[in-house]
């Protein structure tokens, strides 16, 4: 593999930071395009910007149509109660965990390649949370008393009924959220002080001041801040297995035949940390390249995403395979039923496209040459995430149309609406998303600068020092 | 609501005008309400005003309904709000009389019973109609009444509906002019007064058992010269009535004891769920049929016919058969039986060895062996059987044969032949269509309509502003039966006097009253002119025997004595000819012949195995529909002497081969909003020569239409047996294990637990389904509907799954896709005891309650709908939409709804809760006496509609119950047990009793 990868000349860098970069180049290229004038702002974000905000129009339009119409507008019915909007909350909240796991994890682990990612992919776990979180809420039959689920004091002397799984969701997601989202914004804090610093207009100036909590760059400060920094990151890591295993609760706990297994929790957070590193790749391609961030964001950063997603799409494939063999080793007729009809059923062409997307799809991630392609990983991911909508359908909309009673079986045949609440879910992340590469900055530069400062006045670990010649040997 | 100023101030000039204010409220009759003076001198403004404030009280209003039926469905809906307890008798002096269960005063919140009786084919059915203060709300069958015995069919249920259609005809019309009854008696009096010469007066009515009814048309014909009288009621039974005639040269008609066959033969009758008498049918079978233990002593039935019906849910033996081979084979068994009978060869479908053991058995219970031939069967069929039973000594105990009740027998498509010759040779003057329906339903070869439009004077009374409302000149509003007084007999002879539940809402004229104004006194109520009746016929104290008359819903002593008939030695005839294909025409179980076709309730059931609603089909084998290359869903022409109509396939296992049936009823034009447009007419295919079975031509058209079941089918081979849903075996097998048949328990179960169970120490209600005796028939879930007010849905929904009935019945089959066995399984929910939907709900909106009921907190739900998900049965359903009207004001249906159950707005799941109102009202009744709820005094909905009482209801913490005596049955099972949820609904295994000689090919 080597001999053939030496035959490529890299016209990439393979470090976490390119060469030639300093703590001026850096500010330069990340804070820059945040500073610019209304006027300067690029065509390209304009466009972007203008296509999200149709999408959010859709998905406003579509939840005033359902708030006012009723759940009927989607394809639910019964015997498939939950569908899509239940299939797109668990696709959205599995692409935030990958914000979780760079920002927090890798943190504890000290993986110095996640500095440059850990901006843009928090930004994504919190969009992400957002647009996860609204559909359980609109997913309700009357939506407007879901703080029903809330404990909280009242007339009724009732309180929610704490065995519920949905219940758990609530928590789980809004601990998430709010964790995230502290988490994000203290890591902000020395950016925004440093646009604070080069802002050329008043108005920027009092924005950032006021966001930057009055950040003064002492040692103090700094001392403090990396260990508020750190703590929440304790915090957050064990949430990336908690949310997504109490998502998974929901179909454990239930019954149905395709729900009712124990390996869900563990198989829902590589699915989770599998699409979220899918969506990643999805932002950071066209990212690195629209900002010319490829000396920040390197190879070496897409190649390691690109491993993760390797290593949590095989353990999916795991957990398909194991659901097969439980199902036929249980002797239950029901579940044996579940996979026949999952495999060779009405709605077996999912299954099998879910296979193509996340099991065959992702197999050229073994050769170096596909993972240090961004057009490569950029297509493979965009499957991928196709393939993990299409697992949560089948694990969701299939197992529901065919439980017990034969008499009950029922199709599912997805409406207008379920689709313009979907498609217009993406303008409401995409929008967010554009307003915050085009407000903040996209990429950690405190971070990045100490990453930097370790590489050029501190020893390598031995590790790296190993990545770095091998590099080094296969470009000369 | 009330006094609401109208938007402008009406003019002044209006507004003071008191004095003729006061004469317009003088002027009106019944309770007048009025919620201002704008209103009331019903000023531009205020039409202006209602239009705008309540969009869809105008809607009705532009539809037709005027001003004045406005202010009388405001009376009624006052009356709903307790305002006015009194609004419900019609007028001071016609005094009805309630069928007394408790107090016998109007208390508030407490519904009152009385009797009164709905009719098929003319042919009464005894029910107590439930009032609440005022308002008529459900319709329970009467225990007193021979044709009910206490259960009702489903069409019964959805009478109520019916009854508040807001559809319904509204006023009289001549031509597209609105008209006073005034202007009709008037133009009524000079139509028949200056009837030219040679022309007549022609009164065509339906079947008229009504003597009443009888006795005025008797004075009509007497009175107007030349005037005559005509029947056409396409669900009459008309062969039965030639067929009577043919074997006994008398108007007689079999009265079957069921309770006393220990064989049954059935020749294409769907005798459990059609034709007068079936729920008394229904009932005796079910009593011979039952098998609680191995030593019950269970009937057997042969059901010979053309498509799967509710009968052939319980047959022992099915033999599907085109009709020309039923023919055939009643003339084949009829030899066999020693009569003498036309030659014929037996169907090929008809097995030597079945047709042996068949005969041996008839033979070897003689005395208790019955034939009963079906309604659409051909006369020779109905004498071939009236000759059988003589022959197997059936007459005097299985079988009766008493003076056909009706005023009138007649074979009703010669009636409407003459009538419809009369008019197109111009003997016909002035016609009066009195109920009936026949632009829409007389058999097309006729032509009526043509033949009516050559008729001067021409008026219609009924319901609707029908197809024939419109062909005619005149067009005269009907009262509902539970509007007006009448009377009718019931299939033995037995007279009901029906009394009205509400004041007519539409200023509705009965027929009585129609013929009174013929008669020269148009002030006349039915009233009067039923009591007239009556009193000149009654010797001894006349009030006693009204009241008790009237209470009862049953005149004592007026059932037919048996005849004293014998058959005819032999019996001759052409047997019908046959062919490849053959169309039976039936009437639809749910719209019958179109009658009910505006009904939701009625489009939206599922019919009976096939599951089909909201449209008609032709039902094909699948052999046959294989044969013609088609498959459900594709559309194909069926001739039948050149006349054609395009209908959908349905393939409908356990069709005979070559039969293809059409629902009559469907494809309305002005049926009403529900009706116009649903289905295909199927009356076309309908003529005077062939009748409802006739040799047809069937070719494809390559188009496609959308179908809706409420269930996809499934064969029970294979995924189903595993899963031990339907439980089933023979009687043979049941004795060969008589405490713990292996059909009825295969695999075993544990229940072990890690935790107590919760006693119950109060109420522990339960509930047993017997499949043995359920046919499907589905009052059950009609019944439910309007006791729980359970909103139809419409097509599309139903397409998407949403149908919201709280009680299914599912339909299985086993054995072979060319003649399969009928599995039918109601299900409602289960009541477990640890209930998979209740510790799902995040907002605990569906909990256990002390006495094990699973209950629905409605205002708690917020709509997660993961309780449904969790549910092993699927028996919840969510109000994906606005699916129930809230605002009562909006449509008179909402004055069906039962006040005592919450009507379900949008977002929230909801379920069977056992009828809890019912329990409820018990309690409240027991806890009153200080005593215990007593056994059978809590019956729910489906449970009281059940013809054959397969529902058992009660408390399982009482000591001897029924429900107890029910669960101890060693059949008795619980659905999906491996699962641990432990329902309170348990089923007994359907157990069927096969003859032991065919063991093996059956």
């Amino acid at each position: 593999m080597a001999v053939a990868a030496g035959k490529r000349p890299f016209v990439e860098t393979n470090r976490v930071i390119g060469t030639g970069q300093s703590f001026g180049t850096i500010d330069d290229t990340v804070l820059s395009p945040v500073l610019l004038d209304v006027q300067q702002t690029p065509r390209w974000w304009w466009v972007g910007f203008g296509i999200s905000l149709a999408f959010l129009t859709m998905y406003l339009v579509s939840v005033v149509h359902l708030i006012t119409t009723g759940i009927g507008i989607f394809g639910n019915n019964i015997p498939v109660a939950w569908a899509m909007p239940i299939v797109n909350f668990v696709w959205w909240i599995g692409i935030g965990h990958a914000g979780t796991l760079i920002s927090a994890a890798l943190l504890l682990f000290r993986q110095p390649w996640r500095t440059t990612i850990n901006r843009f992919a928090e930004a994504m776990t919190i969009f992400a949370v957002v647009c996860a979180g609204l559909y359980p809420i609109l997913h309700l039959g009357r939506p407007w008393v879901f703080y029903w689920l809330l404990p909280y004091p009242n007339t009724f002397g009732l309180f929610p009924q704490f065995r519920s799984p949905l219940d758990w969701d609530l928590f789980a997601i809004g601990t998430y959220a709010s964790v995230s989202v502290l988490f994000w914004f203290i890591g902000l804090i020395p950016d925004l002080a440093a646009l604070r610093d080069r802002a050329p207009t008043a108005f920027q100036r009092i924005l950032y001041s006021v966001l930057c909590l009055g950040w003064t760059g002492s040692a103090k400060a700094w001392q403090r801040y990396q260990r508020a920094y750190l703590l929440i990151a304790a915090l957050s890591f064990p949430l990336v297995l908690s949310v997504h295993s109490t998502i998974a609760m929901d179909f454990a706990v239930a019954q149905v035949p395709g729900w009712n297994n124990t390996i869900m929790p563990p198989y829902f957070v590589a699915g989770a940390v599998f699409a979220g590193f899918a969506m990643v790749l999805i932002l950071a391609v066209p990212l690195r390249r629209a900002f010319g961030l490829e000396k920040l964001i390197t190879m070496r950063h897409l190649d390691n995403a690109a491993k993760l997603m390797l290593a949590t799409g095989m353990v999916v494939v795991y957990g398909y395979l194991i659901e097969i063999f439980i199902a036929w080793y249980s002797g239950v007729e029901f579940e044996r039923y579940m996979i026949w009809n999952r495999l060779f059923g009405q709605h077996a062409q999912f299954f099998w496209a879910l296979i193509l997307c996340n099991f065959v799809a992702i197999q050229p991630l073994w050769f170096r040459r596909v993972r240090q392609s961004p057009l490569a990983l950029f297509v493979i991911s965009l499957i991928v995430s196709v393939g993990m909508w299409l697992e949560r359908f089948v694990i969701i909309i299939v197992s529901l149309t065919k439980d017990f009673l034969p008499s009950s079986w029922g199709d599912y045949i997805s409406t207008f609406w379920d689709w313009a609440l979907y498609l217009g879910s993406f303008g409401l992340f995409s929008t967010l998303f554009f307003l915050f590469i085009r407000l903040l900055p996209s990429i950690a530069t405190a971070e990045t600068k100490e990453t930097l400062h370790h590489y050029e006045h501190h020893k390598l670990d031995p590790l790296e020092e190993i990545r770095e010649s091998y590099f080094a040997e296969v470009k000369a | 609501m009330l006094d609401m100023p109208p938007m402008n101030p009406p003019q002044e000039d209006e507004r003071r005008d008191f004095q003729r204010l006061r004469e317009k409220l003088a002027g009106q009759q019944g309770p007048a309400y009025w919620r201002s003076l704008g209103e009331l001198a019903d000023t531009e403004e205020f039409r202006e005003f209602v239009a705008k404030e309540f969009p869809r009280q105008a809607a009705p209003l532009e539809n037709g309904l005027d001003r004045r039926d406005f202010l009388k469905l405001l009376g009624a809906s006052m009356a709903l709000a307790g305002l006015s307890a009194c609004a419900r008798p019609p007028l001071p002096h016609e005094k009805i009389v309630p069928y007394v269960r408790g107090p016998a005063e109007v208390v508030p919140g407490k519904p009152l019973f009385y009797a009164t009786a709905v009719t098929y084919g003319g042919f009464a059915e005894g029910v107590l109609a439930e009032s609440h203060q005022g308002r008529p709300t459900k319709l329970e069958g009467n225990p007193d009444h021979p044709a009910s015995r206490g259960a009702t069919g489903a069409t019964t249920q959805a009478e109520v509906l019916a009854l508040y259609d807001p559809d319904r005809s509204t006023t009289v019309m001549e031509g597209d002019q609105e008209r006073t009854w005034d202007d009709f008696v008037a133009a009524l009096g000079a139509a028949v007064g200056g009837l030219a010469d040679g022309q007549g007066l022609a009164v065509l009515t339906e079947n008229v058992t009504s003597p009443t009814l009888a006795a005025q048309l008797q004075q009509v014909l007497a009175a107007v010269p030349g005037a005559s009288w005509y029947q056409w009621d396409p669900l009459h039974p008309d062969n039965e009535v030639a067929g009577a005639r043919l074997a006994f040269g008398a108007d007689v008609r079999p009265v079957y004891d069921l309770t006393r066959a220990d064989v049954v033969v059935s020749l294409g009758a769907d005798f459990l769920d059609r034709g007068p008498g079936r729920l008394a049918h229904a009932r005796d079978f079910a009593q011979r049929r039952r098998a609680l233990r191995a030593d019950a002593d269970m009937n057997r039935l042969y059901q010979l016919e053309s498509s799967p019906s509710p009968t052939g849910v319980l047959a022992d033996h099915r033999v599907p058969l085109r009709p020309s081979e039923i023919a055939a084979a009643a003339a084949v068994l009829a030899a066999r039986l020693g009569v003498d009978a036309p030659a014929a060869e037996a169907p090929a479908g008809l097995s030597a060895a079945l047709l042996d053991a068949m005969v041996a058995d008839l033979q070897g219970a003689q005395g208790a062996a019955v034939v009963i031939a079906g309604a659409e069967q051909p006369p020779v069929v109905h004498a071939l059987a009236a000759a059988m039973n003589a022959a197997l000594g059936a007459v005097g105990t299985t079988v009766t044969y008493v003076a056909n009740p009706a005023a009138r027998p007649a074979v009703h498509v010669e009636e409407i032949a003459a009538l419809t010759a009369a008019m197109r040779d111009g003997a016909v003057g002035a016609l009066l269509v009195l109920g009936a329906n026949p632009v829409y339903t007389a058999p097309a070869d006729l032509g009526f309509a043509d033949a009516l439009a050559r008729v001067p004077f021409s008026a219609h009374v009924g319901l609707y502003r029908d197809e024939t409302a419109l062909a005619c000149t005149w067009h005269v509003p009907q009262t509902h039966f539970l509007e007006t007084w009448g009377d009718a007999r019931a299939y033995d002879g037995t007279v009901t006097i029906t009394q009205p539940l509400i004041l007519p809402f539409y200023g509705g004229k009965s027929h009585h009253e129609v013929l009174a104004a013929l008669l020269g006194d148009p002030a006349a109520t039915a009233y009067d002119v039923v009591r007239g009746y009556w009193q000149g016929r009654v010797s001894g104290d006349f009030e006693a025997f009204w009241r008790e008359s009237v209470y009862r819903g049953v005149v004592a002593g007026t059932a037919e004595p048996p005849a004293a008939v014998t058959p005819a030695g032999s019996v001759a005839g052409p047997l019908p000819q046959g062919s490849d294909l053959e169309v039976v025409l039936t009437h639809d179980h749910g719209v019958l012949d179109g009658r009910l076709a505006n009904n939701g309730w009625m489009q939206e059931l599922p019919r009976p195995i096939s599951k089909l609603t909201w449209d008609n089909a032709a039902l094909m084998a699948p052999r046959t529909a294989e044969r013609l290359n088609v498959g459900t869903g594709d559309v194909v022409t069926l001739t039948v002497d050149g006349r054609s109509v395009d209908v959908p396939v349905l393939v409908q296992p356990g069709q005979a081969d070559g039969a293809v049936t059409v629902a009559l009823g469907y494809g309305r034009t002005a049926g009403g909003s529900v009706a116009n447009g649903v289905g295909v007419d199927a009356y076309p295919l309908l003529a005077t020569a062939t009748g409802h079975t006739a040799p047809v031509q069937v070719a494809t058209t390559g188009r496609r239409y959308r179908l809706v079941t409420t269930q996809e089918h499934h064969a029970l081979e294979g995924t189903g047996e595993a899963r031990h849903i339907v439980r089933s075996g023979t009687l043979a097998q049941f004795r060969a294990e008589p405490e713990h048949p292996t059909f009825a328990h295969p695999v075993a179960h544990h229940s072990e637990d890690l935790y107590p169970d919760f006693v119950y120490e109060g109420y522990k209600w339960g509930m047993v389904i017997d499949q043995t005796v359920c046919t499907g028939c589905s009052a059950c879930v009609v019944a439910c509907q309007a006791e729980n007010n359970v909103p139809i849905v419409g097509k599309e929904q139903v397409w998407r799954n949403r149908e919201m009935h709280w009680l299914r019945v599912d339909s299985y089959y086993g054995g072979s896709i060319d003649d399969p066995r009928f599995y039918a399984q109601p299900m409602p929910c289960q009541h477990c005891e640890k209930a998979p939907c209740e510790p799902v709900c995040p907002v605990g909106a569906t909990v256990h309650d002390s006495e094990g009921l699973n209950v629905m907190v409605y205002n708690r739900c917020v709509g997660t709908r993961y309780c449904s998900n969790n549910c092993p049965y699927k028996v919840r359903r969510f109000n994906y939409l606005q699916y129930a009207e809230l605002d009562t004001s909006a449509t008179p249906l909402s004055l069906a709804n039962n006040p005592d159950v919450t009507v379900r707005s949008r977002g929230v799941m909801e379920k069977c809760t056992y009828c809890t109102q019912r329990i409820s009202r018990a309690r409240i009744e027991a806890a009153n006496e200080d005593r215990r709820i007593r056994d059978l005094e809590v019956v729910t909905a489906c449970q009281a509609a059940c013809p054959t009482q397969a529902i058992v209801f009660g408390d399982l913490n009482l000591e001897g119950s029924a429900v107890n005596e029910m669960k101890a049955s060693p059949i008795n099972y619980t659905l999906l047990d491996d699962l641990q949820t432990f329902p309170r609904t348990s089923y007994l295994a359907k157990v069927t009793n096969p003859n032991p000689a065919l063991e093996g090919s059956a």
